[in-house]
C-alpha cells in the first residue's frame, strides 16, 4: 500500500510539473510581444545626455525632484502639438521641483535648434544620437512620456498626445512632497 | 491488485506477461500464442497496473503508445496546414494590414485562414499544447516501460523455462551428439568468438550482445525533452533575445538589448556575381545574382560605469565585416547581417548661380547629417539653411513639414546673401522641383549639382542562451538513435536436459537476418540441432506469415 | 573538351548504364530461386552494370563540384540529379546486405525516373548567393539526401511486397491505389516526355502578366499554354493560346506543365493498358512472384532504421545548425523546414506503429510508400508551389 501512495504522490508531482511547464509557455508566449518601455515601478534607467546648450544633464543628478522625460522628433505630430502646454507646464512647476527634459531622438542639430527657435521652448532639449537612451527605455512609439518621482522610480508611462490639463496633473504628481 | 505466482514459485506483479524468473507465460494470450511477444521482455507496463484515480487515468492516458502516435500524427497535419499559404512573419504588411492582405491576396480562403489564426499556428496556444503533450506523452510511456525493461534485462536469468524457451521465434531442440559439458564449451567458445557476453549456469547457457540497444528508444527520448526544454526555456527572461536595427554607413547606433554596446557601420558592400543571365535566372527575370552582403563594423564598448548616452569615452572592441554566414560574436550576443537599403541620401551639393548667366559663385555642400545654419562662400556672397526638412511633405500654417527624419525627400529654405543682393533673398528648394521664391523674384538660384548616398544595413542582434541545452538534447537524441537503429539486442539461449536433449532458442530485437547469420555459425560449429524460424512461413502466402503478428496487435491501454 | 561537358557526358553515361542494369534485373528475376540468394549470371551482370553507372555518376558528381568550385546541389537539377544517384547507392548498399535482385527491377527505374526529371531543369552552372556560401551547404544538403535516399529504399521494398501480396484479380482499394501509385509514375514519364520534346522544338511563347502584388510581369511557357497568367498579354505567341485565364494567386505556368504531364501520362497509361490488356501492377506482379516477403519487410524495416538517423542528423540537426548561423535562428517554420519536421514525425510513426503495435507486412509497405510520397512531396510540390528561404525554384 505505501509503495502504491508513493507512485500517486510521484506521478502527481510529474504530471504538475509537466501541466505548469505548458501553461507557462502558452502564457509566456502570449504576453511576449507586449512588453513595452521601462516598467511601472522599476528604478528609471539612469542616462546622461548633453543639451543644445552643451549643458549635460544626468537623470540621477535630479534625484530629490520629480522629472518629466518627453521623447519626441520634430516629425511627429503630436509631439509638436504638446510641446507649448509641456513649455506652460514647465514654468509652472520648475520651481516645485518638477524638472523636465526633452529627449529628441537622433535628430540633427540643426532641426532640433530650429524647432526649438520656432517654439520658443525653454526647457532643456537633448539629443540621443546613438538612440542608446530610447533603446534603454525600449521606446517604439513617439511621443513617449516617462514620469519619474523624487525616488528615481517610475510612477507612469504616457504613449500618445497629452493635454495641457494632463500634463499639469502629471507633474503635481512626482512633486516632491 | 493481487501478484500472480509462477508454477516456479516466483511472485509476479499484476500485469506481467512472462514470469520474471523463469520466463513461463502467464497470461492465456501469451500461452496460446505461438511466439511470446518479447516487446518490454514480458514485464508489466507500469501503468497497466494501477487504474484507480484521476491521476492515475490520466497517466495512462499518456502512457499509451497508441496516444503518442496518434499525437505526432496530430501534431504531423497541424503542421503542414501551417504551410498552406505563408505565415504572418513572412509577411511583409504591418499588424494592422495583415488580415486584409490575406483576404486581398488569397480571397476568402484567406480570409477564413486568417480569422482561424492558422497564419500564426506555430505560435498559437494549441499548437504548443499540442507539443507540450507529446512531451507529456514521450516522458510518462518512457518512464512506464523503460524503467520495467531495465530492472527486467538486469536481472535475466540464464535458465528459462521449456514453456519460454518453445515460444520464442527461433527454437530448436534434438539430441546432441557430443557430450554436455562439450557442447556448452563450444557453443560458449563460438558465441565469446562473436563477441556475445556469454553467462552459464549448470547445463544452461545464456549468451547476449548488443544489450544497450535496448536503451536506444529511451536515450533519444531524454534527448527530445532536454531539447524541448531548452526552446522552453527561451521564454524566461534574460535568455533569448531577438532584436533589429537599422545602422546607416558613419552612424554609431547603441545595440539594443546589449547593454553599454554600440555599433559603427563603416561600409555597406554589395557584390554581384559578373556572370552572364541565363536559365533560371532569365527564366526568373533576375539578372544579377548577389554575391556578398557584407557590413564592415567598429563594435564599441562603454567604460564599465558609463551611462546610456555617454558616448565620449566609447571603447573599441573590435574591427569586424559582418557577412551572411559570418556573424559577428561577442558576449553571448551575435550579430547578423539580414537586410539592407541602398543609397540613401547623405550629403547635397548646390551651386549659388546667377539665374540668367548660370554664373557660379560658389558651392555648399550639405552635409544631411549635420547641416550648418551658414555657409560663407569667401567672396562675400553667404547661404544660410532658414528650414531643412528631410522628409518634406507640404506645408502647413505656411511652415514645411516633415514626414520622417529620413532624408527621403529633403527641402530646403535658403536665404541667399551676395554683394549684388546683399538683403537676401529667400528660395525654398526640395529634390526635382523647380524652387519657390515666396518673396519675390530672385536673381540667384541653389542649382542642385550632385549627391552622395549612403547605404544603410539591417542587422540582427541575437543572444540565445538556450542553443547549448539545445544542442546537448539534439546530440543524446543522435547518440539514442543511432544506438537504437544501429546496433540489435541478441540472446541465445540454450539448454542440455539430463537426457541428452538440447534445448535452444534466440531472440532478437530487429534484424533477424544478421542473427540467423551468427545463429548458422553457432550450429555448425557446436554440432547442433537445427533450428527453425516460427513465423517463417510454410507456404508462399502472406496470411500464414502474419497469423501470429496479428495477435500481437494491440497494445491496449 | 572541358571539364563541365565531361561531367555531363558522364551523367549520360550513368543514365544508359541504368537503363541497361533495369534490363539485366528483369531478365536475373525470372531465373533467381525463391529466397533470392542465389545470383546467377544475370545478376551479377546487373550489378555490375549499376556500379559502374554509380562510379560514372559519382565521376559527373565530382567534376561538377570541381568545376563549379560548391557541392552540386545547390539547384533543383543539381539536387535531384544527386538524389538520383544516392537511390541508386543506397540500392547497392541494401543490396549487398540482402542479395535481393528484384529491389533493382524497381529502386533503378525510380533512379531513372528522377534524374531524368531533373533534367527537365535548366542544367546551367549558377553561381551562388551569399546565404548559401557554407560548408554546412554541403554537410546539409548531402547527409539530407542520404537519409531520404536510403529511405526510399524501403518504399522500393514496399511497392514490391505490395506487387506480390496485393490481389489483383478481385476489386479492393488496396487494388486500386497500387495501380494509382503505378499511373503516377507514368505521369512522371509523361511529364519528361512532353518536356523534352518541346524541348527539343525550342518551343517559346512569351506574355505579359499581372502579379498578385498587382506588379507586371513578362513570362515565357516553353510548353503550349493552356492556363494564362493573371491578366495576362502575349508578346510573341505560338501554335496555340491559353484557354483559361488564371487568378493572380495560381501561377498559370506551373499548371500548365502539370496538366501537360497528366494529359501525356494519362495517353500512355491508355496505351500500355491497350497494348498489355491488363493493369500495370499487374504486368509486373509475375516479375517478382518469387521473391521472399519476410526479407522484402525485413528490408523496408532496416532500410527506415539505417535511414532515419542519417535523416534527422542532415534534414534537422544539420539544418538547424546551418540556420543558427546564417539566418539567425534555428528554426524558422520555413516549409522546407516544416516538411522535413512532417517527414521526420511520420517515420516517427511509423517506428512506433512497427515497434507497438506490430503493424507489420502490408501495412508497413504502405507506410513506406506514403513517406516516401511526403519526401518527393518535400523536393517537388514545397520547392514549386510553397514559396520559401530554399532555393531551389
Amino acid at each position: 500500500m505505501e509503495k502504491k501512495k508513493k507512485r500517486l504522490v510521484l506521478r502527481t508531482v510529474i504530471l504538475a510539473v509537466l501541466a505548469l511547464a505548458i501553461g507557462y509557455t502558452v502564457y509566456g508566449t502570449a504576453t511576449k510581444e507586449k512588453v513595452e518601455l521601462v516598467a511601472v515601478g522599476s528604478e528609471a534607467p539612469d542616462f546622461t545626455l548633453i543639451d543644445l546648450n552643451g549643458e549635460k544633464h544626468k537623470l540621477s543628478d535630479y534625484k530629490g525632484q520629480g522629472v518629466f522625460l518627453n521623447f519626441w522628433g520634430t516629425w511627429c505630430k503630436p509631439c509638436e502639438k504638446e510641446m507649448p502646454a509641456m513649455d506652460n507646464q514647465y514654468q509652472e512647476f520648475k520651481d516645485q521641483g518638477v524638472q523636465t527634459l526633452a529627449v529628441n531622438i537622433a535628430q540633427t542639430d540643426f532641426e532640433v535648434q530650429n524647432f526649438v527657435d520656432r517654439h520658443n521652448l525653454s526647457f532643456p532639449v537633448v539629443i540621443d544620437k546613438t538612440k542608446s537612451v530610447m533603446t534603454a527605455y525600449n521606446v517604439g512609439q513617439l511621443p513617449a512620456t516617462v514620469l519619474i518621482d523624487p525616488d528615481g522610480k517610475v510612477t507612469k508611462i504616457i504613449t500618445g498626445e497629452m493635454t495641457e490639463e494632463h500634463i499639469a496633473s502629471f507633474m503635481e504628481s512626482v512633486k516632491p512632497k | 491488485m493481487e501478484k500472480i505466482i509462477c508454477a516456479c514459485g516466483h511472485s509476479n506483479p499484476y500485469g506481467t506477461k512472462l514470469c520474471e524468473k523463469c520466463g513461463r507465460p502467464l497470461t492465456e494470450e501469451e500461452k496460446q500464442n505461438k511466439v511470446v511477444d518479447m516487446r518490454y521482455d514480458g514485464m508489466a507496463i507500469r501503468s497497466k497496473t494501477y487504474n484507480k484515480s484521476i491521476i492515475d487515468k490520466i497517466w495512462n492516458f499518456f502512457s499509451s503508445v497508441k496516444v503518442g502516435i496518434a499525437l505526432i500524427i496530430i501534431t504531423l497535419i497541424a503542421a503542414s496546414i501551417g504551410t498552406l499559404l505563408p505565415q504572418e512573419f513572412y509577411v511583409k504588411a504591418s499588424d494592422m494590414e495583415k488580415g486584409a492582405y490575406y483576404e486581398d491576396v488569397y480571397g476568402v480562403f484567406g480570409k477564413i485562414y486568417y480569422a482561424l489564426g492558422l497564419s500564426d499556428l506555430y505560435s498559437s496556444w494549441w499548437f504548443q499544447i499540442l507539443v507540450g503533450m507529446l512531451a507529456v506523452s514521450i516522458i510518462v510511456a518512457s518512464l512506464d516501460r523503460g524503467i520495467p525493461l531495465h530492472k527486467s534485462l538486469k536481472n535475466q536469468r540464464v535458465k528459462r523455462h521449456e514453456s519460454f524457451m518453445k515460444r520464442q521465434r527461433i527454437v530448436a531442440e534434438g539430441q546432441v551428439t557430443a557430450g554436455t559439458e562439450e557442447t556448452l564449451d563450444k557453443v560458449a567458445q563460438k558465441m565469446t568468438e562473436m563477441k556475445y557476453a556469454v553467462r552459464r549456469d549448470g547445463s544452461a547457457l545464456l549468451a547476449e550482445k548488443g544489450r544497450f540497444s535496448r536503451y536506444g528508444p529511451y536515450i533519444n527520448h531524454v534527448g527530445l525533452i532536454i531539447f524541448l526544454g531548452g526552446v522552453m526555456l527561451r521564454l524566461l527572461p534574460g535568455f533569448y533575445v531577438d532584436e533589429s536595427i537599422w545602422v546607416r554607413e558613419g552612424e554609431t547606433r547603441a545595440i539594443p538589448s546589449m547593454d553599454g554596446y554600440f555599433i559603427e557601420n563603416r561600409d555597406f558592400i554589395l557584390e554581384t556575381h559578373d556572370n552572364e543571365p541565363q536559365g533560371e535566372q532569365v527564366k526568373q527575370g533576375v539578372n544579377v545574382v548577389a554575391k556578398n552582403f557584407q557590413t564592415d563594423v567598429t563594435l564599441y564598448k562603454q567604460p564599465e560605469d558609463a551611462l546610456p548616452g555617454d558616448t565620449e569615452n566609447l571603447e573599441k572592441v573590435k574591427d569586424y565585416s559582418i557577412r551572411v554566414n559570418h556573424p559577428l560574436k561577442e558576449d553571448g550576443f551575435a550579430l547578423y547581417q539580414m537586410d539592407y537599403r541602398l543609397n540613401e541620401l547623405k550629403q547635397m551639393n548646390f551651386e549659388l548661380v546667377h539665374k540668367t548667366t548660370e554664373e557660379s559663385l560658389g558651392k555648399v555642400e550639405i552635409d544631411l547629417t549635420n547641416p550648418k545654419k551658414e555657409y560663407d562662400l569667401g567672396n562675400g556672397s553667404s547661404v544660410q539653411i532658414l528650414v531643412y526638412t528631410p522628409d518634406f511633405d507640404g506645408f502647413e500654417n505656411g511652415e514645411p513639414r516633415t514626414k520622417t527624419s529620413v532624408p527621403n525627400n529633403p527641402a530646403f529654405l535658403f536665404k541667399m546673401t551676395t554683394p549684388e543682393t546683399p538683403e537676401g533673398e529667400v528660395s525654398f528648394v526640395e529634390i526635382m522641383q523647380p524652387p519657390l521664391e515666396p518673396l519675390g523674384e530672385n536673381q540667384y538660384r541653389m542649382k542642385f549639382a550632385e549627391a552622395e548616398m549612403r547605404d544603410m544595413s539591417g542587422i540582427t542582434v541575437r543572444k540565445d542562451k538556450t542553443i547549448p541545452i539545445i544542442f546537448i538534447g539534439g546530440a543524446i537524441f543522435m547518440l539514442g538513435v543511432v544506438i537504437g537503429s544501429y546496433w540489435n539486442h541478441r540472446r541465445l539461449w540454450l539448454q542440455v536436459e539430463p537426457d541428452g536433449r538440447v534445448l535452444m532458442a534466440a531472440h532478437v530485437n530487429k534484424n533477424m537476418f544478421s542473427m540467423k547469420k551468427d545463429l548458422d555459425a553457432v550450429t555448425a560449429f557446436a554440432a547442433l540441432p537445427s533450428y527453425k524460424d516460427q513465423l517463417e512461413k510454410d507456404e508462399d502466402s502472406e496470411e500464414s506469415a502474419n497469423g501470429s503478428i496479428k495477435e500481437k496487435e494491440g497494445d491496449n491501454t | 573538351m572541358s571539364l563541365i561537358d565531361i561531367s555531363g557526358n558522364l551523367l549520360y553515361v550513368a543514365f544508359v548504364a541504368y537503363l541497361m542494369a533495369t534490363l539485366l534485373f528483369g531478365g536475373s528475376i525470372k531465373q533467381a530461386n525463391a529466397t533470392g540468394k542465389n545470383i546467377d549470371k544475370w545478376g551479377k551482370l546487373a550489378i555490375g552494370v549499376t556500379i559502374i553507372g554509380f562510379l560514372s555518376q559519382l565521376g559527373y558528381f565530382i567534376t561538377r563540384w570541381i568545376y563549379t568550385g560548391h557541392a552540386p546541389v545547390s539547384n533543383m537539377f543539381e539536387f535531384t540529379t544527386a538524389f538520383g544517384m544516392f537511390i541508386v547507392g543506397a540500392f547497392i548498399l541494401i543490396y549487398f546486405i540482402y542479395r535481393l535482385t528484384a529491389l533493382g527491377l524497381v529502386a533503378l527505374p525510380i533512379a531513372l525516373l528522377i534524374i531524368a526529371y531533373a533534367a527537365m531543369f535548366p542544367n546551367e552552372v549558377s553561381p551562388l548567393v551569399p546565404s548559401l556560401q557554407s560548408h554546412w551547404l554541403t554537410i546539409h544538403v548531402i547527409t539530407a539526401a542520404l537519409g531520404q535516399s536510403i529511405l526510399a529504399i524501403s518504399a522500393v521494398a514496399g511497392l514490391i511486397y505490395l506487387l506480390k501480396v496485393v490481389d489483383l484479380t478481385k476489386p479492393s482499394k488496396q487494388r486500386f491505389w497500387l495501380e494509382a501509385v503505378m499511373y503516377s509514375l507514368v505521369v512522371v514519364i509523361g511529364f519528361v516526355a512532353v518536356t523534352s520534346t518541346f524541348n527539343a522544338m525550342d518551343y517559346e511563347s512569351s506574355y505579359t502578366y499581372i502579379d498578385k502584388e498587382g506588379a507586371p510581369h513578362k513570362i515565357i511557357y516553353n510548353l503550349p499554354p493552356i492556363f494564362g497568367m493573371h491578366e495576362y498579354e502575349a508578346i510573341e505567341e505560338h501554335g496555340m493560346s491559353p484557354i483559361v485565364e488564371m487568378p493572380a494567386l495560381i501561377n498559370a505556368k506551373k499548371l500548365t506543365t502539370v496538366v501537360w504531364s497528366f494529359i501525356v501520362g494519362s495517353i500512355l497509361y491508355v496505351l500500355i493498358r491497350l497494348i498489355a490488356r491488363r493493369r500495370i501492377s499487374a504486368i509486373f506482379q509475375p516479375l517478382v512472384k518469387r521473391v521472399n516477403l519476410q526479407l522484402l519487410d525485413e528490408i523496408g524495416y532496416r532500410s527506415v532504421l539505417i535511414g532515419f538517423p542519417l535523416f534527422s542528423l542532415g534534414a534537422l540537426i544539420f539544418a538547424m545548425i546551418w540556420a543558427q548561423i546564417a539566418w539567425s535562428r534555428f528554426w524558422g517554420w520555413d516549409p522546407k523546414e516544416v516538411w522535413a519536421l512532417i517527414t521526420w514525425l511520420f517515420y516517427a510513426a511509423f517506428l512506433h506503429l512497427r515497434l507497438s503495435k506490430g503493424w507489420e507486412g502490408r501495412k508497413s509497405a504502405w507506410l513506406a510508400l506514403i513517406g516516401f510520397g511526403i519526401i518527393l512531396f518535400n523536393l517537388i510540390a514545397v520547392n514549386l508551389i510553397l514559396a520559401g528561404l530554399h532555393s531551389y525554384a
